[in-house]
């Protein structure tokens, strides 16, 4: 036995012979620097985010996209809303250009002074106006309704959720009951059913607000506060429940952490994480679903166009101008697949459960 | 099993009822009467009228009395047609469902199939493909593929004809119906498949010498079908309210093209007895597949 021949102070006192260890050499030394960076959830995440190429040609498609559609009305000529006019009249025979071409009037305009008029990139539709603008006018609000409602849905569902999380007990049974039976509603016929009432009953309301948005656009956004929450609700409150149940919660009570320091380092960020890809997620889906609806024919006002209803009044001319109904169908595809493909990207970064 | 089967009905029959009473007052909210007609009437035939038809009575009573003739299939009269509504819907809804049987059979055999090719080579060029296809898929909205089917083949191409009456070709309105749904279960499919391929049983049978055609079919493929199970509820309800484009598109005399055209007629009994019928339809449609759910899964904790 080798431990024989140590004397017996205590037995919890470390023998340590010096003269058995040598001076680590500077290479050795070197072994023990830190090879990584010291990093934070956030950029750890933005750095596995920024690898994924699906989710980084998403980031810069939409990019561009939003880009366009802040420039193009600065750049661009014409209006959304009017009829083409050239040297001050208006223009009939604008009438369904194909992209990059001119009316007769435009032309002999261009030939007799020399100056060049804005191309019309997409053409024009069947009541002359410059289809590009109406595209861009449409991604803007398509874009908008998404943002707006997926931001409603974020508030009100964190909301109802980390309350039913937090409080437990009775009132967490009702107030789940409570989404067990929004969620189990056909969202979609409850939607035209209160866009139509909506549309009725506010369309002789005096607010300005209203008015400049629209009552399809408000009635898009009640419905959107009154059913699309219940999802993220569900999902905060079974992220809140899982996260409090942890042991390192335990680990924060038992060291003394007040419960206001547990909420804010422990039980927000890993909520966060869910939180940010649900609401990826979800602005495609209010995209879906104002198409669906300016579709149907209950979407924005006209002459505000939409990319649902620029592609429903595409469908007459369908056999002569297929390009009209292609343009703002592409955009929508373009939209929702790079929001799609960077929720995907956001949860492969962020989700702490499918960390390596 | 039976407390989580009275419980589920009992939701089931309360999302009913509030879906009936959302849709009753709703439309009742809406300003104007259904006789505020271009004709003005005299104030007696109004008030005998509004009597006729119970409009004089409070609203909840009115419910009740709604309620009432609704289980009784007395849907009342469209204000536009002056037909009887039930009549309407059902003749409406044979069609319907004929094109949304189809495309809930297609979505089921072509997502399956193609979620288990995509599982089986996994990273290898089928399943990049279907999965390229199936991304693509999720991110068209119906009513643009519908309308690009119709571009491409009845007007491009002209291989199919338009949908009319004495020419019934069901196959590009079913696929557009079927898109996304198929796509959906390829996706839920692939996934549980790889989850199924990768358990223990798999690999004893394997090491048993159970033939691979024999381990596929029946000890993966069989386990990765149930959580396509519970999206059968969803995906109904999908293609229900899917209809109400693609039938528009493809002008298909349907439950979905009947109801836009109520909405667009402003015709609120009709609006009320679709919204109501379509809803009741995929209430039950998810209370069928979470059963199913139940009952096929031995493993799923009933609580």
């Amino acid at each position: 036995m080798e431990n024989t021949n140590m004397p017996k102070k205590s037995p919890f006192s470390l023998q340590v012979d010096l003269s058995k260890f040598e001076k680590a050499t500077d290479e050795e030394k070197r072994q023990q620097d830190v090879m990584s960076e010291s990093t934070t959830f956030f950029k750890d995440g933005m750095r596995k985010l920024m690898k994924n190429p699906l989710a980084v040609a998403s980031i810069i498609v939409l990019v561009l996209i939003i880009g366009t559609i802040i420039i193009a009305p600065m750049v661009v000529p014409y209006s959304y809303s009017d009829i083409i006019s050239v040297g001050g009249k208006r223009d009939k025979t604008a009438k369904n250009l194909a992209p990059f071409t001119y009316s007769k009037k435009e032309q002999s305009y261009m030939d007799e002074t020399g100056e060049k008029l804005f191309p019309h990139i997409m053409g024009t539709d069947s009541m002359c106006r410059d289809y590009f603008i109406r595209v861009v006018y449409g991604t803007r609000i398509s874009l908008v309704v998404g943002l707006f409602a997926s931001i409603l849905v974020l508030i009100i569902g964190v909301f109802y959720g980390s309350v039913s999380g937090y409080f437990g007990g009775r009132a967490d049974l009702i107030m789940m009951r409570v989404v067990d039976i929004i969620y189990s509603l056909p969202d979609m016929l409850i939607i035209i059913l209160l866009s139509v009432v909506l549309n009725e009953t506010l369309s002789n309301t005096q607010n300005p607000i209203i008015k400049t948005l629209g009552t399809n656009m408000v009635s898009i956004f009640i419905v959107f506060g009154l059913l699309y929450w219940v999802g993220m609700a569900r999902l905060v409150r079974g992220e809140i429940l899982k996260i409090k149940s942890n042991e390192y919660i335990l680990a924060a009570k038992a060291v003394g952490a007040p419960s206001g320091r547990i909420i804010r380092t422990h039980v927000i960020p890993n909520c966060l994480s869910v939180i940010i890809i649900t609401t990826a997620l979800q602005i495609p889906s209010a995209i879906f679903t104002e198409s669906f609806l300016s579709f149907v024919g209950m979407g924005v006002k006209a002459p505000m166009p939409s990319l649902g209803s620029l592609a429903n009044a595409a469908r007459e001319g369908l056999q002569s101008y297929p390009l009209q109904l292609v343009f703002p169908s592409v955009t929508i595809v373009l939209i929702v697949l790079a929001f799609n493909l960077l929720g995907d990207g956001l949860r492969d970064a962020f989700d702490p459960k499918l960390r390596r | 099993m039976s407390k989580y089967l009275v419980k589920r009905i009992l939701l089931a029959v309360l999302s009913v009822l509030v879906i009936c009473v959302i849709t009753f007052f709703a439309m009742n909210a809406v300003p104007g009467g259904p006789f505020n007609s271009e004709k003005a009437l005299s104030e007696a035939t109004k008030a005998a009228l509004e009597k006729r038809y119970n409009l004089d009575k409070p609203l909840t009573t009115q419910f009740f009395l709604y309620m009432g003739n609704m289980l009784r299939g007395d849907f009342g009269v469209s204000l536009k047609t002056g037909r009887d509504i039930r009549g309407t819907i059902m003749e409406c809804f044979a069609v319907s469902a004929r094109i949304g049987g189809l495309a809930a059979l297609f979505a089921l055999i072509i997502g399956v199939v193609c979620g288990a090719i995509a599982a089986l080579f996994r990273n290898k060029w089928p399943d990049r493909l279907i999965i390229f296809l199936t991304t693509l898929f999720t991110a068209m909205p119906s009513f643009v593929f519908a309308t690009f089917l119709l571009m491409i083949f009845c007007i491009q191409l002209k291989l199919l004809p338009v949908w009319n009456a004495s020419n019934e070709s069901l196959i590009l309105p079913v696929i557009a119906l079927a898109a996304y749904p198929t796509a959906y279960i390829t996706r839920l499919t692939k996934t549980s498949m790889l989850d199924a391929l990768g358990q223990d049983y798999i690999r004893t049978a394997r090491s048993k010498g159970v033939p691979t055609i024999k381990v596929i079919f029946k000890h993966a493929l069989r386990n990765a079908l149930i959580p396509v199970i519970t999206y059968i509820g969803p995906m109904l309800a999908y293609i229900l309210t899917g209809s109400l484009v693609v039938e528009n598109i493809f002008t298909i005399g349907g439950l979905g093209q009947q109801f836009v055209k109520s909405i667009t007629n402003r015709d609120y009994p009709m609006i009320m007895a679709t919204t109501i019928f379509l809803a009741v339809i995929m209430v039950i449609m998810n209370l069928l597949s979470d059963i199913l759910y139940k009952v096929v899964d031995p493993r799923i904790k009933l609580d």
